[in-house]
């Protein structure tokens, strides 16, 4: 690259930077005070693009801005009022569950009121052409976009140092109860927070139209960025979030510059994963205080028997009175089943969060795949020995995650897994790429939906079976006492990340067999298997069934399957129609139904 | 009562209908796949109106697909299982048309993969029971290739979307334009991720490789903003660019007055096809629809009467009979006559070659000409050896 290059990527890099900067800004002041993961922030951000667009074709786009982020604002405002306020005092995961619903009904809201064409916004008046930089255009907008993010920068620095509002938001960060505890009205504060928050990403989108169009992709894509540079940065901290976005914006930028494009696929990943595995709380951030709330009421893990006993006599007799497919779903049902109830040992009893569970999933599924299609190895040996393969994947990244704790374990998960994601992706000779492999069928006498059935409803109770063994062993005693107090468990010889690490390695070998039997049961498999849906499928299974409970992943994964195969059958706006059933149930049931049902017998 | 729920088999209704299941990513693509759908309705209502097929209905069992192979699959098996559909057709991305392309050869049931434009899906991965309909990634690439070599352009860019889609545009365009035009340099190479393309830096990389042409297989928000970018920042003045796809309405349309003057493309400018058979499809999606019809309209229109007539051939909705009957069945089409090919199964559906102009503030396609889909193929014994057959 000759000098004059350099500079425009660099000056790229920092336009790019500047706008991821607006928007993790405003995921990082929501989770520093409430904690809570707002995956439906970049819903807000793609609704602060539908607004700009759609008002700046009557008032055009400078007054459009400012009034994108005071709607997208007020849309937070309502949102946190009605909806988030209430599930506070749940586990609080549960309020991940929200805003992935909300992610859901977001998205089909934008479809059903600007329809399905994307929506390329005007250039800015002003500021449509481009300067001559070293003999190169550069567009004046990205000039007026590095000049705004610092400008944005300063601005919540003086908010947050100089004013009132900004001591209670520093103060929450750090501490909240004893926020609450010196006479803080909270609940005000919380809105206040997310409303601002919510205002930021509406500015971001509205400030994002003349670069690209309004589209309904953009939503996903953005939130996991935004979170890469807020978890990169440190949480809550806003310098460390301005860094960030500095480093991965240039870091991009070069990547491209210099004829790596591909890496940008997992770039900022790959970046986190390093920052994560260094600096166990980012670059600027501070171990998190942890939160006091009230222990939550143990679950006793006891397990009933008999009702388990008869549904498993049950389901062994389904296929005598049933039609072939529901042979098929509920193939799926007892493959996501075993996959919950894994990720349930690290959430659960581990009380480690993971948002890259497929990564074990997806290990399983290839190595199946692989084994069977270049190996050439018999059915039933690939299908037994592919967990294998997660349990090493497992083994290893289990390693590097246990230093780690809260959000940021969460999210070095995430970042391995995007990371395996990508190279199954883009390995075309041995994965197949975007494409995947297809003609991975079980062996001749499972070939029938039935045969089939039997072996999956075999090995996942079984394994479910053996999970829930664990949970009441020794073992699980001492993981959860790792949970529940690190320190006493230490001081009675239990060593903590050792407790941790196991956990890792048996949840990611089941969730391989999980992998496995997917692969089997679908002939094909691609780096879907792998991805960040996937993953978050997993956690809303967990979640919806109730995270304090042993079964409850695995109603939660009967009941999500289920609702997908009969929503998206009956109604068109379907994803909308799930993330709608979602929210009634997490007001409904803020334990997860198994947990809430539970409680309601038990009185 | 889940477990009821599963268990409940639907009442079995209208028994003597012909069913087609059509499973596709509605709301995960709807700016292609909802004009898609309104052009199957058309198409059906065509058919059923003029009597239907063997003396029954066509009926049409839609279901989302959920854009992923794995629910795609299972969507298959209920249209498969309990729904007892004829025949499959639709999916849109090629992972999920591959897969599902597997399934129906496992269930040995007819798939008419309408949209998905993989390579794989006719040739390596081909199988008997798997037909596509739109001209696949080859052959678009292959339709570009004349008016590239005839530019004698010598320093080529190209810019394609990180999947196998772009990489297999790629890899043939580079082949075939070497062929064409021997000595021509490929001097830099751009493949951001599906969707987010970071396009300031990207176009700022090709200028800077000083390319005198460029190849991208963009589309939708990417395309879009590339062509912004560009056109900000002068990449566009002295370099001609081709780009698969970009004429198509769905992708071209929002581009309105940023819409680049002189690319090539292919895509179908549906406002001045004035053949009859073009002019009689548009008139009554018009009619029918309030609005002008995009190219998904076309693939949905025609993938579901190359069904019907696959049936009427085969006098049978059976199978086995079906699959022997679309093996060279000659059809009529919006865009002229197609033959689905006997060799690999797919339609010789062609595409439309031109160049983009701005015409009120929108683009348009101008120049253009009909490549037939015959006419940009393998040679047999290539493609018999990627079918391993």
């Amino acid at each position: 690259m000759s000098g004059s290059a350099v500079l425009l990527q660099f000056l790229n890099g920092l336009a790019g930077a500047s706008s991821l900067f607006l928007v993790a800004a405003g995921l990082s002041l929501i989770f520093g005070v409430s904690r809570i993961v707002n995956f439906a922030h970049g819903s807000l951000y793609m609704v602060g693009m539908y607004v700009a667009v759609w008002l700046s074709a009557k008032v055009g786009f400078w007054v459009s801005v400012p009034l994108a982020a005071l709607v997208v604002g007020t849309l937070g405002a309502v949102l946190e009022i009605a909806l988030l306020r209430r599930i506070y005092r749940a586990p609080e995961l549960l309020q991940l569950l929200a805003t992935f619903a909300l992610v859901l009904v977001i998205k089909d809201f934008a479809l059903w009121a600007w329809g399905p064409e994307d929506m390329l916004g005007p250039r800015a008046p002003g500021l449509t052409g481009a300067v001559d930089i070293a003999g190169r255009q550069f567009p004046q907008f990205d000039l007026f976009l590095i000049v705004l993010g610092p400008a944005v920068f300063v601005f919540l620095h003086v908010l947050l140092t100089r004013t009132r509002f900004g001591i209670l938001i520093r103060a929450a960060t750090e501490d909240r109860e004893m926020t609450g505890a010196l006479g803080v009205n909270q609940r005000w504060l919380f809105t206040s927070v997310f409303a601002l928050g919510a205002a930021l990403a509406g500015l971001g989108g509205a400030l994002a139209i003349p670069r690209e169009p309004a589209n309904l992709e953009i939503d996903l894509a953005l939130v996991s960025d935004a979170f890469v540079v807020v978890v990169v940065g440190g949480m809550g901290s806003i310098p460390g979030a301005f860094l960030a976005a500095l480093l991965i914006g240039e870091i991009k930028a070069f990547c491209i510059g210099l004829g790596y494009s591909e890496i940008t696929l997992v770039a900022e990943f790959i970046v986190m994963a390093v920052v994560l595995v260094l600096r166990p709380w980012g670059l600027l951030g501070r171990p998190l205080a942890e939160a006091r709330t009230p222990a939550l009421a143990e679950t006793d893990y006891a397990l009933p028997r008999r009702a388990m006993l008869s549904l498993l006599i049950v389901l062994a007799l389904v296929p005598l009175f049933s039609d072939a497919y529901a042979l098929v779903l509920l193939t799926d049902v007892l493959v996501f089943a075993l996959f919950a109830v894994s990720l349930h040992l690290l959430l659960g009893p581990g009380g480690m969060v993971s948002f890259g569970h497929a990564a074990y999933f997806g290990l399983g599924a290839y190595a199946a795949a692989l084994l069977l299609l270049r190996a050439h190895a018999p059915m039933e040996l690939a299908l037994l020995a592919a967990p294998l393969a997660a349990m090493a994947g497992a083994a290893l990244f289990g390693w590097f995650c246990v230093r780690l704790s809260g959000i940021y374990l969460a999210m070095l998960t995430l970042a391995l897994a995007q990371i395996v994601w990508s190279v199954a992706f883009q390995w075309n000779a041995v994965t197949g790429g975007s494409n995947g492999l297809v003609g991975i069928w079980p062996a001749q006498w499972l070939g029938s939906r039935a045969a089939y059935y039997f072996a999956a409803l075999g090995l996942c109770a079984g394994s479910i079976a053996f999970l829930w063994r664990i949970v009441a062993s020794p073992f699980g005693q001492a993981l959860r006492a790792s949970r529940d107090s690190p320190l006493r468990a230490e001081a009675i010889g239990i060593d903590v990340r050792a407790q941790q690490w196991a956990a890792f390695i048996v949840a990611g070998t089941f969730a391989g067999l999980a992998g496995a039997l997917f692969a089997f049961s679908k002939g094909s498999i691609s780096p879907e298997t792998l991805s960040v849906p996937r993953s978050v499928d997993a956690l809303v299974m967990v979640l919806l069934g109730g995270i304090q409970t042993l079964t409850g992943p695995v109603w939660g994964a009967a009941l999500f399957t289920w609702l997908e195969d009969a929503v998206s059958r009956e109604v068109a706006y379907w994803r909308a129609a799930i993330g709608v059933v979602i929210l009634l149930l997490v007001l409904a049931f803020p334990q997860g139904v198994a947990g809430t049902l539970k409680k309601w017998f038990s009185r | 009562m889940i477990l009821l729920g599963v268990l409940a088999t639907p009442l079995v209704s209208q028994a003597q209908n012909v069913k087609i299941g059509e499973l596709n990513s509605y709301k995960v693509f709807p700016a292609f796949l909802e004009p898609y759908k309104k052009g199957m309705e058309l198409a059906l209502e065509e058919i059923n109106r003029s009597g239907g097929v063997l003396g029954r209905k066509l009926e049409l069992v839609t279901r989302d697909d959920g854009g992923t192979p794995g629910d795609a699959v299972r969507v298959a098996e209920e249209l498969i299982a309990r729904e007892r559909v004829n025949v499959l057709m639709g999916t849109f991305a090629s992972n999920v048309g591959l897969a599902v392309a597997n399934l129906a050869n496992q269930r040995k049931v007819l798939f008419v993969a309408s949209e998905p434009l993989t390579d794989k899906i006719v040739w390596e991965n081909g199988n008997r029971y798997t037909f596509r309909l739109r001209p696949s990634t080859y052959m678009q690439t292959a339709m570009l290739v004349p008016e590239a070599a005839k530019l004698k352009k010598r320093r080529w860019a190209i810019v394609y979307p990180n999947y196998e889609y772009g990489q297999s545009a790629t890899a043939s365009f580079k082949k075939l334009l070497s062929q064409a035009q021997p000595g021509v340099e490929f001097v830099a190479e751009q493949a951001p991720a599906l969707g987010k393309i970071d396009a300031g830096a990207v176009v700022q990389a090709l200028a800077e490789a000083k390319p005198d042409a460029i190849f991208s297989s963009l589309f939708a928000a990417d395309l879009q903003k590339f062509v912004r970018e560009g056109n900000t920042r002068g990449l566009f003045r002295n370099t001609v660019v081709f780009n698969l796809l970009a004429g198509e309405p769905e992708y071209l349309d929002p581009l309105k007055d940023e819409t680049p003057e002189g690319w090539w493309v292919t895509g179908y400018p549906w406002s001045e096809i004035n053949t009859p058979e073009h002019k009689a499809f548009r008139d009554a999606y018009q009619k029918r629809w309030k609005e002008y019809p995009r190219q998904g309209s076309v693939v949905g229109y025609t993938a579901v009467y190359s069904v019907a007539n696959a049936i009427r051939k085969a006098k049978s909705a059976e199978t086995e009979k079906l699959v022997e009957a679309l093996k060279g069945l000659q059809m009529q089409t919006p865009f002229g006559p197609i033959v689905w090919r006997a060799i690999d199964h797919q339609s010789t559906m062609g595409a439309y070659v031109g160049q983009l102009s701005r015409k009120d503030g929108k683009g348009t396609m101008v120049n253009w000409r009909y490549a037939d889909g015959a006419k940009y193929q393998l040679s047999d014994p290539e493609i018999l050896a990627l079918r391993k057959e």
